[in-house]
């Protein structure tokens, strides 16, 4: 079970928190007009690093805010979380 | 001859004061307080425990604490049964039952035995080449003849009466084992003021020094133990805990340790959990672990008798047990020489074989001095005894160590083996630590951490006292000083012991002549010399796949006797040293846990929270019939006197068409919504438009997911300007919160939107029928709730008794309806309200049953229809779609597979003999005629018995449904083996233009 650092409450249990997925992928602007090819990416298509990744977490059984984490794939070693609006410390 | 097995003094731990009762395989013995199943048994002479996996082999105690591969019994009867425990691990308590496992009719006479007879046919792989053809018999007579045949004890099959705890741990430092190491680090860290917990599997804290010869300080080994363990007690900082064994080393320094909380109490008190679970969180971990004697591969080495020369100094030391007396020690090293010491303090004088040329270490010295005679160069070939150790066939080695130069016949009645050390290097393993070989001590020791993890002492590879005990304090301050500014160093004292010379590279004799008895590398899973040799003849090269082929190292010993045996074994027949094989993986659990313990009291109504509505005792005492949804029970139907559960709905669905039906809807999911941007994120959230909803007014909303798929439905209402309230359905409550959270911080942080649930705080009662409008009328007479008054999609607050009241006229019934808000602590008195005002009216509760009923011959969609596969515009929800602005999951709507004209969309069925109930889940075919794969064109989502028109309905979802109207299909039913022929109808088939809700 991973510790994860919540931005907002501190270091947690994995179990109080869910997993959102790639944290770089940026919706498409609301009204944008937009190729199936490239809606179909930000839908369905997601890159699989092994090594550091950047993603989503949800703090759902805390505080419910959804934050940023730096963590590697292969070892779960996380380098840093930060709120929505910040960057890492790295 | 009970008891006949004791040593001369009393210098161990056991307290002969007290008597223990015990039986095994049905003989009662007696044994004493202190004592395991294990040490009461030898001092019965007793050493034939059970039969081996594979060929049934006669076996006895190879150890004397988990490192034991051979002596696991079946414990206790009944529900309290459990198979497969380590005799070396159970102490004695009175009245202890205990049984040999795989062996029938007794372990002295089994069956089974017959596939030792026959062990040339039951070599490596020889259930994957045996089992392989034909390939139907697989599962009928291999499978079932290979698992009644396999496998060690029995599992009970009633529930664990017993209770179970888990528990979770926080500390700086956790120190797993009470050896000198651990001792050292733990006392080091202790006072420089961190938290520490150190955790011991066995029942007395000292590892090592309850068994060695040294001196620490001024003290014996044994004193500086007891020494240093009452100083750490007396520490406030310090959690001690013995029985208890760290198990499993996970991510981000998550370890978990099992302790043995009551099964070595005759009476524990009702609520104290055998067993409990901790998961420790450490900031760092010391692993103290020791090690591991090794045995050495002779012919027939795995007869009762024949045991681990440390094994042997433990039960004389510690449990005052004789394993024999007439012992036969044979050795690469000289720490067995302190068993043969050991043996002299009782007046035995041992058989010594030492590999060696020869030796000069201290204890090999004293030994010689004895006149004991030393068998330097020799080695045991083969033994004899079927049920235990007889004889030894014994000899003198080549100059090579590759023959026998000659053999001869000794009388022995056991053999105390020692093939030198292995640090228990599992836990470091675990945590991710890359193992090095260290050539000086022949085996892999800790090297390149991934995690806060430190492995001290022996298990670190520094066999030495001296070293054990530097390391220990080193790194047990060194650690500590992360957590505390204290820098309290504590001093390493001096010590004392005797020196050993090294030991030599040779686990595996020759084989005498002429004979090929097994010689054994891995006891539990019966691998011997031969099998790793097959495996490589047939040319499974990778360490990993000589483990799988030949099971060496697997199961619940995890390979803590034979992995270095194995791996050096296959280093000599492939003549690459032993770092080049490299070594198999450690996994958890390090000892096999009780799965009791891992479910802890999540069992039976504990396994998931229950959440109930404050209306639920009303329920209960109506007579409800509950169901689950989610985690909320909520009434089923309420059956009266002799009705089934059809009858009961019937009359509830058609009391609400006819009169005024109650329902408790407080399960709904509700999210108070509050914000300027709050109208602007609702029409992004839903597929129709938001912007222009009055104030006091409902609307029902859609929400895609961005694949375009219907997420949940439900209406919401504007209470001013930017405060809204929205309602889920009751399953997907959570995941849209998440899902609104998600939009409004990760996607569209600048909305000024905040988002709450208030399932909770709100206790919602729908009423429903034509008659619901008087009835609410008398019971709020001072508001106007006529149709001008409070229309369809309006809401009006109110009081009554002075409790706040919201009144929405919303209806998933389809009838003129009304739902009534109040906080949820008012719930159970509004209900109650409009229950006594109601029965003026034939006011009837209805359960979940009726509602389905209700909404199904009205057509509306709910998550049978909702599973996650539909667009709007499969589920007739096309009006709900706005054509002017941009929402989530809008973009997906237009791809050509969704607006295909042969999706599969809503429709309505009606079996044609007006009779037959169709299946949900039921195919929709053309023709049930034709050979099977039948083309299905869709799929029987919900069913019903419509109380309208008194014959079945259901909605189905199927290929171009619109233009299936009015045509006859078929509903087939492959599991109940019905096909039923069906009209197709509109899914709306009560009321289609929805006049009821708004007369």
């Amino acid at each position: 079970m991973l510790e994860i650092k919540c931005p907002y409450c501190g270091k947690r249990s994995q179990n109080e928190f869910s997993y959102g997925g790639d944290a770089t992928v940026k919706r498409p602007t609301l009204g944008e007009e937009i190729s199936t090819e490239d809606w179909d990416n930000f839908v369905y298509f997601r890159d699989n690093p092994r090594g550091k990744h950047t993603e989503l977490w949800h703090h759902v059984s805390g505080c419910r805010q959804w934050f940023k984490a730096s963590r590697d794939t292969a070892t779960h070693e996380i380098f840093d979380t930060c709120k929505m609006n910040e960057a890492f410390n790295e | 001859m009970s008891n006949a097995y004791r040593t001369k003094n009393s210098t161990g731990l056991i307290n002969k004061n007290k008597k223990i009762n015990f039986s095994f395989n049905g003989h009662t013995y007696h044994g004493y307080e202190g004592d395991t199943l294990a040490s009461a048994l030898i001092s019965n002479g007793i050493h034939l425990i059970g039969r081996s996996f594979k060929y049934h082999r006669p076996r006895g105690f190879l150890g004397v604490g988990v490192e034991e591969p051979n002596a696991m019994v079946q414990l206790h009867e009944g529900n309290k049964s459990e198979p497969n425990i380590m005799a070396t691990e159970v102490e004695l308590v009175e009245g202890l039952k205990a049984k040999s496992q795989n062996c029938w009719p007794s372990v002295q006479f089994d069956i089974g035995e017959v596939n030792n007879l026959l062990n040339r046919f039951f070599p490596a792989g020889f259930y994957y080449k045996t089992f392989m053809w034909p390939k139907s018999f697989w599962m009928k007579i291999y499978e079932p003849f290979i698992r009644k045949a396999a496998g060690m004890g029995v599992a009970p099959l009633q529930p664990d009466p017993d209770r179970y705890e888990h528990n979770y741990e926080h500390c700086d430092v956790l120190v797993v084992g009470s050896g000198p190491s651990g001792l050292a680090s733990a006392l080091a860290a202790a006072k420089n003021g961190a938290r520490v917990i150190l955790a011991e599997d066995k029942a007395n804290f000292g590892g090592s020094l309850l068994t060695d010869e040294v001196t620490i300080g001024n003290m014996s080994g044994k004193e500086w133990a007891n020494d240093t363990v009452a100083q750490l007690k007396s520490l406030p900082n310090v959690i001690m805990k013995k029985r208890s064994q760290v198990f499993g080393y996970y991510d981000h320094n998550m370890t978990v340790m099992i302790e043995r909380v009551s099964d070595h109490q005759e009476n524990p008190s009702k609520y104290t959990p055998r067993q409990r679970l901790h998961y420790i969180r450490a900031g760092e971990v010391i692993v103290s672990t020791g090690s591991i004697e090794r045995p050495i591969s002779f012919g027939n080495n795995d007869r009762p008798g024949i045991l681990l020369a440390s094994a042997a100094k433990e039960y004389m030391k510690v449990y005052e047990t004789l394993v024999g007396k007439k012992p036969i020690i044979f050795t690469n090293n000289d720490t067995a020489y302190s068993t043969a010491l050991e043996f002299l303090k009782n007046d035995i004088v041992p058989v010594i074989l030492d590999t060696r040329n020869n030796s000069n270490g201290e204890l090999v010295k004293e030994v010689k001095q004895k006149g004991v005679n030393i068998r330097f160069n020799s080695g045991i070939a083969d033994t004899k005894g079927h049920l235990k150790i007889k004889s030894a066939v014994i000899g003198e080695l080549d100059k090579d160590k590759e023959n026998f130069t000659s053999l001869e016949s000794i009388d022995c009645d056991c053999i105390c083996m020692s093939g030198g050390w292995t640090p228990t290097v599992h836990l470091s393993s675990q945590a991710g630590n890359k193992l090095k070989f260290n050539e000086e001590i022949d085996a892999f020791v800790p090297d390149k951490k991934r995690q806060r993890e430190s492995a001290v002492g022996a298990a670190n590879g520094s066999f030495t006292l001296n070293q054990s005990l530097a390391e220990g304090f080193q790194v047990g301050f060194d650690l500590s000083n992360k957590f505390t500014d204290n820098n309290i160093e504590t001093n390493t004292p001096n010590s004392k012991e005797p020196k050993y010379e090294k030991h030599e590279r040779l686990w595996c004799m020759p084989l005498p002549q002429g004979k090929k008895p097994k010689r054994f590398i891995d006891f539990q899973n019966d691998v011997a010399v031969s099998d790793v040799e097959l495996a490589i003849r047939e040319g499974f090269r990778s360490i990993e796949h000589v483990k799988r082929y030949t099971t060496l190292g697997m199961a619940g010993d995890q390979g803590k006797t034979s992995n270095l045996n194995g791996l050096q074994y296959v280093s000599n027949i492939e003549k690459k040293i032993v770092p080049e094989v490299g070594h198999t993986t450690f996994r958890p659990p390090y000892t096999p846990v009780t799965i009791g313990a891992i479910v802890g009291r999540e069992v039976g109504n504990h396994y998931l929270p229950t959440r109930k509505s404050p209306i639920h005792n009303w329920h209960e005492e109506n007579n409800a019939v509950f169901v689950a949804a989610g985690l909320w029970q909520r009434p089923r139907y309420y059956p009266k006197e002799s009705e089934n559960m059809n009858d009961a709905v019937n009359r509830e669905a058609a009391n609400v068409r006819k009169n005024v039906g109650i329902c408790d809807v407080t399960t709904l999911g509700k999210i108070d919504i509050k914000g300027p941007d709050a109208p602007e994120f609702l029409n992004r959230v839903y597929t129709n438009a938001w912007l222009k909803l009055p104030v006091g007014k409902a609307r029902y909303g859609v929400m895609l997911r961005e694949d375009g798929m219907v997420f949940d439905d439900g209406t919401t209402s504007r209470l001013s300007e930017n405060h809204f309230h929205m309602t889920t359905t009751t399953a997907q409550a959570a995941n849209v919160l998440s899902h609104l959270e998600y939009y409004l911080q990760v996607v569209w942080p600048e909305l000024d939107v905040n988002v709450l649930s208030t399932t909770e705080q709100w206790s919602g009662i729908a009423v429903a029928g034509p008659k619901s409008r008087e009835l609410l009328s008398k019971l709020f007479p001072n508001i106007d709730l006529s149709n001008e008054g409070l229309p369809f999609m309006g809401l009006v607050d109110t009081n009554i008794d002075g409790i706040f009241a919201r009144i929405y006229r919303i209806s998933f019934s389809g009838e003129l309806a009304y739902e009534v808000n109040v906080e949820s602590n008012f719930g159970l008195h509004m209900w109650k309200k409009i229950m006594d005002e109601g029965k003026a009216f034939n006011i009837e509760p209805y359960g979940t049953e009726a509602l389905s009923t209700l909404r199904i011959e009205m057509g509306h969609v709910a998550g049978a229809e909702l599973d996650g596969r539909a667009v709007p515009f499969d589920v007739g929800l096309n009006g709900m779609v706005s054509k002017k602005k941009d929402f989530i999951g809008k973009r997906s709507l237009s791809k050509e597979a969704f607006t295909s004209e042969d999706r599969q969309t809503i429709v309505g069925l009606v079996p044609l003999d007006k009779r037959t109930k169709i299946p949900e889940g039921s195919h929709i075919v053309e023709n049930d005629k034709v050979a099977s794969p039948v083309p299905k064109l869709g799929h029987v989502s919900s069913s019903c018995w419509s109380v309208e028109y008194n014959n079945p309905f259901s909605i189905a979802i199927i290929k171009d449904g619109k233009n299936k109207i009015g045509k006859n299909l078929f509903a087939v039913s492959p599991l109940k083996d019905i096909s039923i022929p069906v009209e197709v109808v509109s899914s709306h088939y009560v009321d289609p233009d929805g006049e009821r809700v708004r007369s």
